[in-house]
């Protein structure tokens, strides 16, 4: 095993932090702006029944920041629960968490995406 | 060894009978809170929004089942959908107001222990305002 020092010199630091920090600040902001959007759309709407919610979700008005939002708002989650994941689990876990994540967040954005694409392009239900 | 002068040690909180090292203070309180409410964004939020919207793509029957588990045959919310709704909407206010704080901590401002103490009680204060104005806009509109 040798010394705890001997451990961690010549490894230096994996190079990507400083970046994960401040895509974690800019998405901050994008989601913000995503949020009010959203939280002001979905409150206006006249009422929440199939028709009126499909119609809505139908304009690009609302399906290109939607999916703007499922963006932002994912890659922020990714990057905020790889932080969290990282302060708590070490080891295997560690890496079997992060991909479990990876894999999360890419399947519910892609089913997402999908959705809000197949109702804007209109397709049959 | 045995006669180990006791030091303060950290960073727990706990450690013998539930000994806490620290004052409380509300900035941990936020601290703390920010996590929970953006993990369970993450997990449970995801996945009632895409639930949501791929129950619009799919259709009426699909969309009625997502509706038929938050609210009673008149259309009203249950508790679920109360419990849910309430739940969410709070998450994103408070996670919102939190977020809005530590970008403002990242100015290097608001540090001193007064002005530090008051903005994070204020994340509380606003994110509860608006959830009952939220909620109080869609009931009377
Ligand atoms: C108004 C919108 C939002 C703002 C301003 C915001 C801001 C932030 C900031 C500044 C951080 C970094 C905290 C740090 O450096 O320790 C963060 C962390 C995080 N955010 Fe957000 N966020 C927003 C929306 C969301 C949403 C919608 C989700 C989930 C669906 C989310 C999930 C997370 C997670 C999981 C973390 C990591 C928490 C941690 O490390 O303890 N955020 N957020």
């Amino acid at each position: 095993m040798g010394t705890e020092i001997g451990r961690v010199r010549g490894l230096g630091s994996a190079g990507h932090g400083a970046q994960h920090w401040w895509h974690h600040k800019l998405t901050a902001g994008s989601n913000f702006l995503l949020l009010v959007w959203l939280l002001t759309s979905i409150a206006t709407l006249p009422s929440y029944d199939h028709a009126t919610v499909r119609i809505w979700l139908q304009s690009a008005w609302v399906a290109v920041p939607m999916v703007l939002f499922i963006a932002s708002v994912f890659y922020h989650f990714r990057l905020g629960l790889q932080v969290v994941i990282e302060d708590y689990a070490h080891k295997e876990s560690r890496f079997v968490l992060t991909v479990l994540v990876t894999v999360f967040t890419f399947a519910t954005a892609g089913t997402a995406i999908f959705s809000i694409l197949k109702v804007a392009f209109g397709a049959a239900a | 060894m045995a006669s180990k002068p006791a030091r303060p040690r950290s960073p727990h909180l706990f450690s013998g009978p539930m000994q806490i090292h620290y004052r409380w203070s509300p900035a941990m309180t936020v601290s703390i809170v920010h996590r929970v409410t953006g993990t369970g964004m993450a997990t449970v939020g995801t996945l009632l929004l895409v639930w949501w919207l791929a129950a619009i793509a799919a259709g009426p029957g699909a969309y009625g089942v997502f509706l038929d588990v938050f609210t009673t045959s008149t259309g009203s919310l249950n508790i679920l959908g109360w419990v849910v709704g309430v739940g969410l909407t709070w998450s994103v206010f408070q996670h919102m107001m939190s977020g809005i704080r530590h970008l403002v901590l990242d100015t290097g401002a608001a540090f001193e222990l007064k002005v530090n103490r008051r903005l994070a009680v204020l994340t509380f204060v606003a994110s509860i305002a608006l959830t009952v104005a939220f909620w109080l806009f869609l009931g009377i509109k």
